[in-house]
């Protein structure tokens, strides 16, 4: 009738925790064939123009123009050689510090944010959240005009800084949003646990906190960083030749030499390296997941 | 060590229309091991959270050695808890996790060592000293975590149902291993678990909340023997208490046909009352013997005992559970039963109040 009728013909707790999934291998029927025809047909298709990409860079110019595309050629480097001697230097110099500072400045500003949003919350947490994604759907074409008179206003036209300033604001939202969902994975006793053995919040915070989430920290300063250095309009309208970053000289390349496949292709690929780079260098810490086995 | 005073101590959550620990008196004695148990909801982990420091205590206070707490953060308590799901830090090892405390209290390298060494020999932890909590086992990371609140050698013990994620038999293994390894250590001790059978194994006394309100603060002898009211009566034990509304019929109690007398001082707790409610543990009616006549609904064999449940002829809409020796009776039959008016309990039918000795 109350509680204690069910202690001593209860079934054990632990009985009732969900079982990890078993696994069963299924038998390749007609279907998964399908499927999996699909699968490889759909995968080709997005890879192929990366593909298509790579390959026409390693062309001769006239090699990248034949009717019949040509799979089979004699690779040449003829194309980036041309690249890096039209200075794409100091584009990848911009590039480089509008992303990385950026990054720095979304992860130190939004990590305290996400913090307190999601294991100290209080009443107006959803309206805090909210007010970070409303910044966001604004597009941003309506706000190039004042952001362009601010930044004249202040002499910051053409200065890489102003890049910096603009893709922390940009990414901060989205930072803040994904580094909360990842930390609202974290038991609040692990906390508590470590206040109560005599930690302070920041010792608590740093010893305790972050390693925790840190591949949740990876994941968003990669999407972050993706964000950065693929962004383009900021880019094209608020900078000239001193700030300019590797999307608008590949844009640059179109415009002054005219359709070169071979040596957009090279540029492109070149422009693309870093990111690709970047994951691979994040994935180790983004296949570890989050592993909370130790604590739930 | 020291002693631990609750002292109408209150917490209101933000939003909550009623506390959820209301004005809670618990006079704990040093040294003495005190279990707060009740059904989920009653308030039992607020008020362990309470004393450690990690809810507000809106009114009353809390001592703690003498000391009030209100106002004190938790890391200035000198509590160890340990949690429901153990909260390990998953990024230390064994010894790490076991050491952290200490070494947030500048507490040397070699005097940590020596004692996270001394804490795992207890607890059998040694040869997992280098681990990370992943690669545990459900026991063996409920034992870091009891030696993560050993070490630090505190005043007072919290502990959260520390053991409802372990399989039943290592459940209970751990119950006796912890309630010895605490009378060793003699430090006081407040354990929260919402399982009677825990409470009254491991409690030298038990507090009974509902609806964060206290019911009773005994031994766990007393809380058999008298239960103070009628939730305190159906909580504790099992199969619960069985529960009869019956009339009172000069100083006797009338049950169906049949007359049971009373104790004078039961016959004077229930002057003036034309009903009662009684109360009688299964384990107190005597199957085969008496005169009221029970139906047999079903027999549930324990091997060493029986439960017979069935329903008074007299009376069809009641239902009683006794206990009694294996294979000797089958459902569907009729058997009398028996009161020994020494083992009845007494209660108001309306408050519920324990009536009489
Ligand atoms: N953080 C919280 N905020 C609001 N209400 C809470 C919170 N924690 C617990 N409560 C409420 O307080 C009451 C007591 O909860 P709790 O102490 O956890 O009970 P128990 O541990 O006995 O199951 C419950 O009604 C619960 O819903
Ligand atoms: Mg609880």
């Amino acid at each position: 009738m109350m509680a204690a009728t069910d202690t001593l013909a209860a079934p054990p707790r632990a009985a009732t925790r969900p079982t990890p999934a078993i696994r069963r291998r299924r038998r390749p029927g007609i279907g998964n064939v399908v499927w999996g025809v699909v699968a490889w047909l759909v995968g080709i298709l997005f890879f192929f123009p990366v593909l298509w990409m790579v390959l026409s860079s390693f062309k001769t110019e006239a090699a990248a123009y034949t009717n019949v595309p040509q799979f089979v050629f004699s690779p040449t480097l003829a194309e980036y050689r041309h690249v890096f001697s039209s200075g794409v230097g100091s584009y990848f110099l911009n590039s480089a510090i509008a992303t990385v500072v950026s990054v720095v400045a979304v992860l130190l500003l939004g990590t305290p944010a996400a913090f307190a949003l999601s294991l100290r919350p209080i009443k107006k947490t959803s309206d805090a959240l909210f007010f970070f994604l409303s910044t966001k759907m604004l597009p941003i074409v309506a706000a190039i005009i004042p952001l362009f008179v601010a930044a004249e206003a202040v002499h910051m036209l053409d200065n890489v800084w102003t890049l910096v300033i603009l893709y922390t604001a940009m990414n901060l939202p989205i930072a803040v949003w994904m580094m909360r969902s990842f930390l609202l994975e974290v038991p609040s006793e692990l906390l508590e646990a470590a206040e109560m053995d005599g930690a302070r919040l920041w010792r608590s915070l740093r010893e305790v906190i972050l390693p925790v989430v840190s591949p949740g920290l990876a994941a968003t300063a990669l999407i972050c960083a993706i964000f950065a250095w693929n962004e383009f309009f900021f880019a094209v309208n608020i900078t000239a030749a001193r700030a300019a970053t590797v999307p608008v000289f590949l844009v640059g390349f179109i415009s002054s030499q005219g359709l070169y496949w071979a040596q957009l292709a090279a540029a492109a690929t070149i422009a693309t390296l870093p990111v690709v780079l970047a994951g691979w260098v994040a994935q180790r810490q983004l296949v570890r997941g989050l592993s909370f086995g130790a604590i739930k | 060590m020291a002693d631990v005073c609750y002292d109408e101590a209150t917490c209101i959550y933000a939003g909550a229309d009623r506390p959820a620990v209301d004005a809670l008196n618990l006079d704990i004695k040093d040294g003495e091991f005190v279990v707060l148990v009740g059904p989920s909801g009653s308030g039992k982990s607020t008020a362990l959270r309470m004393l450690a420091g990690l809810e507000e205590i809106d009114a009353g206070s809390i001592r703690i050695g003498g000391r009030d707490m209100v106002g004190v953060p938790s890391r200035d308590r000198d509590i160890a808890m340990v949690f429901q799901n153990y909260a390990l830090y998953p990024n230390k090892t064994v010894a790490e996790n076991m050491g952290f405390s200490l070494k947030m209290h500048g507490v040397s390298k070699e005097e940590r060592q020596r004692r996270v060494r001394e804490a795992a020999r207890l607890l059998d932890l040694e040869p997992l000293l280098g681990r990370k909590p992943k690669h545990l086992s459900g026991g063996q990371r409920q034992r870091v975590a009891m030696g993560r609140a050993i070490v630090r050698e505190p005043q007072v013990f919290c502990m959260d149902e520390p053991l409802s994620n372990l399989d039943a038999k290592l459940r209970v293994q751990t119950r006796t291993q912890i309630a010895a390894l605490q009378r060793r250590l003699g430090v006081t001790t407040v354990y929260v678990t919402h399982d009677q059978v825990e409470a009254m194994t491991m409690g030298d006394r038990v507090a009974v909340l509902r609806d964060g309100r206290l019911q009773q603060f005994a031994t766990p002898g007393e809380l058999y023997d008298r239960p103070v009211n009628l939730f305190v009566a159906g909580f504790i034990g099992s199969p619960a208490m069985n529960q009869l509304n019956v009339d009172v019929d000069a100083g006797a109690l009338r049950v169906g046909e049949t007359v049971v007398p009373l104790s004078a001082a039961q016959a004077t707790a229930v002057a003036g009352l034309s009903r009662v409610t009684l109360g009688v543990r299964p384990e107190h009616l005597s199957v085969g013997g008496g005169e009221l006549k029970l139906q047999v609904d079903l027999v549930e064999e324990l091997g060493s005992d029986s439960y017979v449940y069935g329903h008074l002829v007299a009376e069809p809409d009641t239902s009683l559970v006794a206990r009694a020796g294996r294979g000797r009776f089958r459902m569907g039959e009729t058997v009398g039963i028996g009161f020994d008016p020494g083992q009845l309990h007494l209660f108001h039918p309306d408050s519920g109040e324990r009536l009489g000795p």
